[in-house]
């Protein structure tokens, strides 16, 4: 097997809550291992609450973890913090499309600037006519009209402003890029023309994604693998087909259940009920899906289930799998 | 379109929309002319006296009439704007940059960068500012120095606040954290991405505390601690007039009285406009 | 069978400073007793503001151009104040978007259902609380005893807008307008809240008016789905047959934007242009300027509805 572009091990964050409950933690992110082969595309999903935006701040180096590491290409990123981390050659390896495109892009500066900025940073590139080149190259790519570089992003559509949230983070050529929710916030014929763009931008530039997304029906456009997150930890990993086909674990099962289907109107579907459990200080010998999952014993209530091979590429940590 | 006439439209649409901000500026481009020329405009030194004129009303001669020095109190109150401002500005700006920095690194890197300047500024609020203000020129000296000096500490936990407030909220946004993986350190990314933009609504609040800020180094002058007469100060006026109330002589105190209020209906005026005019989402 | 609300030719403008927005044009609607009707469209379609206006809540710039809402037999434009407030949430009531916001933060949510049977159900003060619990546990709320004394800020958005469809079926509305009711919920936590309000309108023959985006939820949970463009309605039909022979251009182009399990990257349509601005004036056909089958007849007003069939309506003058 080639060497992964990014291997995370046992990445885990864990955050002090209250001030009266001395030492209680909030397990946000919790052993969690990750691979991303050059060129893939993953998938990352799970409910809110459940990490995903933890582990997609961990990778992107924005915040520090509790434990684990992460390797770039065999080097240990984690070896320096985070702080130190914004002014190392790696920084440009590693970018981000962020969620909400209005949010996301800095009011007082125009497309142009928000697009420069990480080159003039991160890349050095200091003489005007090399940055102007590499600025409008950029918002070529993503399909951004020219007339708009000059502008202010509140002059911009969604749809227009989520390009140049992605122009910002292919500008300096990274091998992985993490969108964020990239289009939660455009409508669907918006979201269309993004994930097209999305697709043709990896086979051009050869980027690996990881695509952190809600919305299964729009991961499995795109993504060849897909990684499941509940409460703080992996469930399941599988390739696309066989985790829609073939699902293992009984979270996974009500998540593509509860997928809004006209073709099957009417069926009675596993439906989840309940709220998740407590991430505080959760038991460190208990399923975090058990008091909600349909079939959890009294195993599930004494021993973590791990995460266990199930076939090529297919992990699910389930004791009943 | 040039920047330029962007902002000349910007000013334009400001205007359009407000009225009153065109009387705010107008009433400042008065008063600053006062304290830019106002030896030259006035009148008569404001310094002299004439025993020959103490107390008269207001007439042809002395359209504010005089004090019971007989010194001309339209000029007196012309020359004033110049003190009266000008320490009521440099307080202000003092208090805005010194509480931008603190309540930025407190919002920003928090932890005990924000818990030591969060008590520092709680012991400030501890007192009642006015008599903390008494206090500080009261140890220091009369001075103008002091009165700005007191004024901006006075002021600094309300910028600080406000800044630390602004800063927190959009460390965890977007293009904040956009900034960060486009290899921006702590310092650029306060400098560049989140002060530019917390600045227009740090303006505005600049702008209504400034009245505040003239009543108080007036209100220091008006109890004797602060600028000494005979200087000519709105604060010291107003302070002279007053024994005068009841004798009916209205003039001594009711035109440098007219003057202080205006000045902070100015600046409380041109504070709403400023925040039309600075809001980004308004550029066209 | 009757119909429990109907719309027609409603028009709707707001005036600002900006201009003239015509927000709604010539809207005509109807929903039956018991049936669930989507109204799908993208921001900007005027799909909230119809929703609001069917309220009788509107905003204090918005003016009434034209048209009838006819709820029962009441004249919802031409009610006064008084007849509204008697109607709005007893017979018709409405659940939006974000519950945590529309619940009262510092009130226990029992205390908020038992206001809204107070005001309307004209029960015995004892006999409140009861009622109370039960309507939690109408809507499937676990321990309801226990969340009858929790206040919004304890629960999960899932559980806060069970209660708020608690609230809004307190007193057996006859129509239920849902306003984009799951987004921002999980798609977990959506498929139980759709669920419940499509069996409470099954059991109690409810009417329901479901406002989305969401051409797969809406495809999923109602009879009938009316698609909204730029403030017109441009075409309503029964789910099946708007999802497998739909006739609006932008009904096929929505649809094939929409990404389903079965659909590929390379299979994503995308719309070309962008929504009028609804300050200038409109042709006839509001996307007329997006359409690739756009002849010189589209440009004569006025645009007339098609009848494919007796419930499929078109607003189209070349309808596929």
């Amino acid at each position: 097997m080639t060497q992964p572009l990014l291997d995370a091990r046992a990445l885990t964050k864990r955050y002090p809550v209250g001030g009266g409950k001395r030492g209680a933690m909030l397990h946000a992110v919790d052993a969690v291992d990750l691979t991303i082969a050059p060129g893939e595309c993953v998938g990352l999903v799970g409910e809110s609450g459940c990490g995903k935006s933890t582990l997609v701040r961990l990778l992107a180096r924005l915040i520090d973890p509790t434990s684990g590491n992460i390797f770039l290409d065999g080097a240990d990123t984690t070896a320096v913090s985070q702080a130190r981390f914004v002014t190392m050659p790696d920084r440009a390896r590693i970018q981000v499309v962020f969620q909400d495109p209005s949010e996301s892009l800095n009011p007082s500066f125009r497309v142009f600037d928000s697009i420069a900025d990480p080159l003039k940073r991160l890349l050095g590139v200091r003489d005007r006519d090399k940055l102007a080149a590499q600025v409008h190259r950029a918002a070529e790519l993503v399909g951004l009209p020219r007339e708009l570089i000059e502008r202010y992003p509140h002059q911009l559509s969604g749809g227009q402003r989520a390009r140049v949230g992605i122009a910002r983070a292919i500008v300096v050529e990274p091998s992985l890029l993490i969108l964020d929710e990239p289009t939660s916030a455009l409508d669907v014929s918006v979201q269309a023309i993004i994930l097209r763009l999305l697709a043709d931008l990896q086979a051009r530039l050869g980027m690996s994604y990881l695509f952190v997304s809600h919305d299964l029906n729009v991961v499995r456009l795109l993504c060849s693998r897909i990684v499941v997150m509940y409460l703080g930890r992996v469930v399941e990993v599988a390739p696309t087909e066989e985790l829609f086909t073939a699902p293992r674990h009984p979270y996974t099962r009500a998540l593509i259940a509860s997928i809004p289907d006209p073709a099957r109107r009417g069926e009675a579907r596993p439906r989840l009920d309940g709220s998740p459990r407590s991430p505080i200080d959760p038991d460190p010998n208990t399923c975090r899906f058990y008091g909600r999952c349909p079939t959890g014993t009294d195993r599930c209530a004494t021993a973590m289930p791990e995460l266990l091979r199930f076939g090529e590429g297919h992990f699910a940590a389930c004791h009943f799998a | 379109m040039s920047r330029a006439a962007t902002l000349g439209r910007n000013i334009g649409h400001a205007f359009g929309e407000n009225r009153l901000t065109l009387v705010a500026v107008a009433i400042l481009l008065v008063l600053l002319v006062c304290a830019a020329f106002g030896t030259a405009l006035a009148p008569y030194d404001p310094l002299m006296t004439d025993s020959t004129a103490k107390m008269s009303p207001p007439s042809g001669l002395h359209l504010f009439g005089t004090d019971a020095l007989g010194r001309d109190i339209l000029s007196r109150v012309v020359v004033a704007a110049r003190l009266d401002l000008g320490m009521a500005i440099s307080a202000v700006v003092l208090s805005f940059v010194l509480g931008l920095a603190l309540g930025a690194v407190a919002g920003y890197f928090g932890g005990w960068a924000d818990r030591i300047i969060g008590r520092l500024m709680d012991t400030i609020m501890a007192f009642p500012l006015f008599v903390l203000a008494m206090g500080i020129v009261a140890a220091l000296g009369n001075s103008v120095l002091n009165i700005i000096l007191a004024t901006m500490i006075i002021n600094l936990p309300f910028y600080c606040r406000f800044a630390r407030g602004e800063v927190n909220v959009r460390r965890e946004m977007g293009y904040v954290e956009a900034a960060r993986m486009g290899g921006n350190r702590a310092l650029p990314v306060l400098v560049n991405h989140i002060i530019p933009n917390i600045l227009p609504a740090m303006m505005v609040q600049a702008s209504l505390n400034m009245g505040w800020a003239i009543l108080n180094a007036a209100g220091l002058s008006f109890i004797g601690l602060g600028v000494r007469p005979p200087t000519p100060e709105w604060g010291i006026m107003v302070s002279e007039g007053a024994s005068f109330i009841i004798s009916g002589e209205w003039w001594t105190f009711v035109f440098p009285g007219a003057a202080l209020v205006l000045a902070v209906f100015c600046f409380n005026l041109l504070g709403d406009g400023l925040r039309d005019l600075l809001d980004p989402r308004r550029r066209v | 069978m009757t119909a429990q609300l109907t719309i027609e030719d409603f028009s709707l403008v707001f005036r600002t400073r900006h201009g003239t927005v015509r927000a709604l044009e010539d809207v005509s609607l109807s929903v039956e007793r018991g049936e669930i009707v989507g109204v799908v469209g993208e921001s900007g379609s005027g799909k909230s503001v119809l929703a609001y206006a069917v309220m009788g809540l509107q905003d204090a710039a918005a003016r009434v151009q034209g048209g009838r809402i006819l709820f029962g037999g009441l004249d919802m434009l031409g009610a006064g104040e008084q007849a509204l407030a008697d109607v709005r949430g007893r017979e018709l009531a409405m659940i939006f978007q974000s519950p945590r916001t529309a619940l009262n933060p510092i009130r226990k949510v029992g205390a908020q259902i038992e206001d809204i049977l107070r005001e309307h159900a004209n029960l015995p003060s004892r006999e409140l609380r009861k009622h109370a619990i039960a309507a939690l546990a109408r809507v499937r709320i676990p321990d309801p005893e226990r969340r009858y004394n929790a206040y919004p800020f304890e629960l999960s958005g899932g559980m806060c807008q069970r209660v708020m469809i608690a609230m809004a079926l307190a007193c057996s509305p006859f129509l239920l307008i849902a306003d984009e009711p799951t987004t921002g919920l999980d798609v977990t936590t959506q498929a139980v809240i759709m669920d419940l309000i499509r069996d409470m309108s099954r059991d109690q023959r409810m009417s329901t008016l479901l406002i989305t985006h969401d051409l797969g939820l809406a495809g999923e949970y109602c009879d009938r789905i009316a698609v909204m463009h730029a403030g017109h309605m441009v075409e309503i039909a029964p789910v099946e047959e708007l999802l497998s022979r739909p006739a609006h251009p932008y009904t096929r182009q929505l649809l094939a934007a929409t990404p389903t399990p079965r659909s590929t990257v390379e299979g994503l349509v995308s719309i070309p242009g962008q929504l009028p601005d609804l300050r200038r004036d409109l042709p006839p056909c509001r996307f007329s300027a997006r359409c690739e089958r756009h002849v010189a007849l589209c440009d004569e007003a006025p645009l007339p509805w098609t009848s494919l069939s007796a419930t499929h309506l078109v607003r189209c003058r070349v309808p596929l």
